[in-house]
């Protein structure tokens, strides 16, 4: 698998992907610059890693996604490249219009920094079927702008077409539907909020996270 | 030429700070008398100066950045003031 991460300035996650990547999968993994305007040939896998791009000044996400990078990610996603948007991630895909809906403050107005539990929605999709049928998995969560929010119309098409991945069991930041993570109508776009990259083995509290990276190595070793 | 926008979360949209705030006025309403606080809406105002030909070619200009960058029309609504 070919795999690369994104480096936004402000962001603190990208070598938390980078390592959950190469260590789940075996990835040859590239770092890319916000600024770069073409991404390494051959890729399987986009990774648009937490943190706080820009600083998350004017809105989360919303610089990050209008770097010159994001103009490759977004053709790269229309070839059917795999992406993968954790967090901060899940913020500029939003924004960028990769995915539906947007990401609001926290109900609660607090940062929420905790382990959480999510049941996977949907197991049918390349991010997940690895999970096999495991009831619920523990990721970790942290942000403080994780209010999933879509207006009905959307939601309703994001729920009939089966694009919510994973809900949460108890939900943190008031998220319309419990949505902690859902996939674009083609099924190779994933943004969550929780960490799966916080998640990959047993000495960070959950191992929880690496099914979503062998999910990924699967598609590619059926293709 | 300055313009001024104004950048809220659209109605409908529930303002959480909106919410605390309003809570914090009507909580201090013992002393102050502000019970009669309701729908309290927090956003944000950018000003800058623009250099267009007219008014009309800046509030154009204002209008492609709020659509593409100042305001995610998802869940937000501004007001353009071009003077």
């Amino acid at each position: 698998m070919k795999a690369a991460v994104l480096v936004f300035p402000g962001s603190n996650c990208d070598r938390d992907c980078k390592v959950a990547v190469e260590v789940t999968t075996g990835a040859q993994v590239s770092m890319v610059w916000h600024q770069d305007t073409s991404l390494p040939a051959g890729l399987d896998l986009i990774v648009v890693p937490g943190g706080f791009s820009y600083g998350d000044y004017l809105r989360c996400g919303a610089m990050a996604s209008l770097s010159p990078v994001m103009a490759e990610v977004v053709k790269a996603a229309q070839r059917g490249v795999s992406v993968v948007g954790i967090c901060n991630g899940f913020q500029i895909l939003c924004e960028a219009g990769l995915l539906p809906g947007a990401l609001m403050r926290n109900a609660g107005l607090k940062y929420v920094c905790k382990p959480i539990e999510l049941t996977i929605e949907n197991r049918n999709t390349r991010f997940t079927s690895a999970y096999g049928d495991k009831a619920s998995v523990w990721m970790t969560q942290g942000n403080g702008d994780g209010n999933f929010f879509a207006d009905a119309e959307t939601l309703k098409a994001i729920e009939d077409n089966n694009q919510v991945v994973f809900r949460y069991v108890e939900n943190p930041n008031g998220s319309v539907n419990n949505i902690a993570g859902i996939m674009n109508a083609e099924g190779n776009v994933l943004g969550m909020m929780p960490h799966p990259d916080r998640a990959f083995e047993p000495a960070l509290g959950s191992a929880d996270g690496a099914p979503l990276f062998h999910s990924l190595m699967r598609v590619l070793q059926a293709a | 030429m300055k313009a001024t926008v104004h950048i809220f979360l659209k109605a409908g949209v529930l303002d959480v700070q909106g919410k605390a705030v309003e809570g914090a006025l009507n909580g201090l309403a013992g002393t102050s008398g502000w019970s009669d606080v309701a729908n309290v809406r927090v956003g944000k105002v950018l000003e800058f100066d623009l250099n267009s030909p007219d008014k009309a070619a800046a509030e154009a200009e204002v209008k492609s950045m709020c659509e593409k960058l100042l305001a995610n029309t998802v869940i937000e609504s501004y007001r353009i003031e071009v003077a």
